[in-house]
């Protein structure tokens, strides 16, 4: 995994794309480090964080990296609450403060297993980067609530598309659609991130047929960096993993449930 | 520049507050840039008591307006395993040929046997500069915080006072009716210094309207149903062990006053925090009485706000 860079650094936006109901916020990082796929940064605006619905946000929001490149970060926003709604009004040349790449992300299998990228909602954005960096084919399948959301999936290449109104693609859940690809060919790893309710399906659904899996967790965090102890999930053998630390992408074999506990941050 | 504190040499005035900066996994995110950029002039460890503790149950965090509400539950290894495990990786990411960084542990006991045996085994470690005394713990007895009851702070604070020759900091709770008066009941007691504000005393309910997302997505945690202690209250708490402690910007002025009233009445140093952003936030503590000035929930926005308050603070 990358190290970050100490301290909050001041970024500009290169621009804000829309993607269906989503925002694709992309920002000029010349001299950062290569970010491992799953890893996430610490953002808040430069001008005007805090002041919003119940004089909020205070603190930064964390998002994965969801595409590296040419000096430039992506990051796929959904405008949910005070602190996702300030960031998506931001425009080319604002100032966005930035602490990352941070936490540890997915390693890819080497035992020729292969690739099942699972996501769901704006949980994709890992997958996209994960996508980017890994070798030979892989399998993407993305599940949204309709078809606003579902304009998302053309994050990745080759997506097979699952909504819960039937708007667009597979009428149903993402994981009737790994239901299908696990009965087809087991050997396979598979990647998740998405909805607390999605992934403790993926997690079980693995688990039964012993395929592993990586998922991408997503917790309420003040930090980011394993300061502040709040984004705790409980861990199989006792105890509690950090999200923003031990994860986000967390080996499901270390976990008994994947809970609503802290939520999205927003 | 050098601060004199409590006869620890200081390169500036800045420090953290306990529980909210984790310098060994602020290595594994950051690497050597910790290091070489260490923002504190003097690193205060999260509490440590006898027994390993897990912490509260989650949600643990609630974004307040200008702060953050946390009830984390002072989750550490215990003792053994602290003196073990964190005091070699500690000492070698304070360590420094010219001006290391001096350690202070801070410690938390819920009876007077308990203290002691955290102050003694500091005492016998070098590594260990100065230890802090978490006294925002309920008296077994009386279930009042034994920080915010004078008597019975001067009475822990005498009865640890001579198990080390290390200065010994006692951190103030707030959440008390004269917080000068058990200043000084420490000072009274034998403390080298006080360091205050702790945070708040603070709650938060689990949002009734759909749509309303604290700093989680609204809805309480499913595996973690709870139902209010107090028959009152009807409504779900957010937070995982029911009520928890309020810091940042919110808390500023609350801080400068406390800090305010206790320096007038105390004649051992003060480390002064609650809200502190700027260096101007830390000038204002200096200028009401403080010697040093701690950085707390400022760090979770910005790792590096230490070194930056401090960088224009003398």
């Amino acid at each position: 995994m990358s190290e970050a860079p100490f301290g909050r650094r001041l970024l500009t936006v290169t621009g804000m794309d829309e993607l269906g109901s989503y925002r694709v916020l992309r920002v000029a990082d010349p001299d950062g480090p290569d970010p491992a796929p799953g890893q996430f940064a610490m953002l808040a605006t430069a001008e005007r964080w805090g002041g919003g619905e119940d004089e909020r946000p205070y603190l930064p929001r964390a998002f994965s990296i969801a595409r590296w490149g040419e000096g430039e970060a992506h990051f796929l926003l959904e405008d949910v609450g005070p602190g996702t709604n300030r960031l998506c009004e931001l425009e080319a040349s604002d100032r966005l403060w930035v602490l990352g790449p941070l936490g540890t992300g997915f390693t890819p299998s080497r035992d020729g297993r292969r690739a099942l990228l699972v996501g769901g909602g704006v949980g994709i954005a890992p997958l996209a980067i994960l996508q980017d960096v890994l070798e030979g084919q892989s399998t993407v399948l993305l599940g949204f609530r309709d078809a606003g959301r579902a304009v998302g999936a053309a994050l990745l290449g080759g997506a097979q598309v699952a909504t819960d109104d039937g708007s667009v693609g597979y009428d149903g859940r993402v994981t009737d659609l790994l239901t299908t690809e696990l009965d087809s060919d087991p050997w396979a790893t598979v990647y998740a991130c998405g909805p607390a309710a999605m992934l403790e399906m993926v997690r079980a659904m693995c688990a039964e047929r012993s395929v592993p899996a990586q998922l991408a967790l997503e917790a309420g965090m003040a930090c980011g960096f394993g300061a502040c102890f709040g984004c705790v999930v409980p861990r199989r053998s006792g105890g509690y993993l950090r999200v923003c630390v031990e994860g986000p992408v967390i080996d499901a074999a270390e976990l008994d449930l994947v809970d609503e506990h802290a939520g999205a941050p927003t | 520049m050098s601060v004199d504190f409590c006869g620890l040499q200081l390169a500036h005035r800045v420090i953290n507050g306990s529980g909210t900066f984790d310098a060994i996994a602020a290595q594994r995110a950051f690497g050597a840039a910790l290091k070489a950029e260490f923002p504190f002039a003097a690193y205060v460890s999260k509490t440590i008591t006898v027994e390993p503790r897990e912490g509260n149950l989650p949600p643990r965090l609630w974004e307040a307006p200008g702060g953050l509400v946390n009830s984390i539950g002072l989750p550490n290894k215990g003792l053994e395993r602290y003196i073990a495990e964190d005091l070699p990786q500690l000492a070698s990411i304070l360590a420094d040929e010219h001006r290391p960084v001096p350690l202070i542990t801070n410690v938390m006991g819920s009876t007077p046997e308990e203290l002691s045996r955290l102050v003694e085994a500091c005492e016998a470690h070098k590594e260990i500069a100065a230890v802090e005394l978490n006294v925002s713990c309920p008296n077994v007895k009386t279930g009042l915080d034994i920080g915010a009851d004078p008597a019975a702070l001067e009475a822990v604070v005498r009865e640890v006072r001579p198990r080390s020759r290390k200065p010994l900091i006692v951190k103030l709770t707030p959440n008390t009716a004269d917080v000068a008066a058990c200043a000084q009941a420490a000072q009274a007691g034998g403390a080298d210094a006080v360091s205050l504000i702790n945070t708040l005393r603070a709650m938060a309910l689990t949002p009734r309207r759909s749509g309303a997302r604290p700093l989680g997505d609204g809805r309480p945690p499913g595996n973690v149903r709870r139902s209010s202690p107090n028959p009152a209250i009807t409504s779900v708490p957010w937070l995982g062990g029911g009520a928890g402690g309020l810091s940042g910007p919110a808390i500023r002025a609350v801080a400068l006053a406390q800090v305010a009233a206790v320096a007038a009445r105390v004649t051992i140093p003060v480390v002064g925090m609650g809200g502190v952003q700027t260096t101007a936030h830390a000038r204002d503590l200096i200028d009401v009485g403080a010697t040093l000035v701690a950085v707390g929930t400022e760090s979770f926005r910005d790792p590096a706000a230490g070194a930056r308050i401090a960088r224009d603070l003398d």
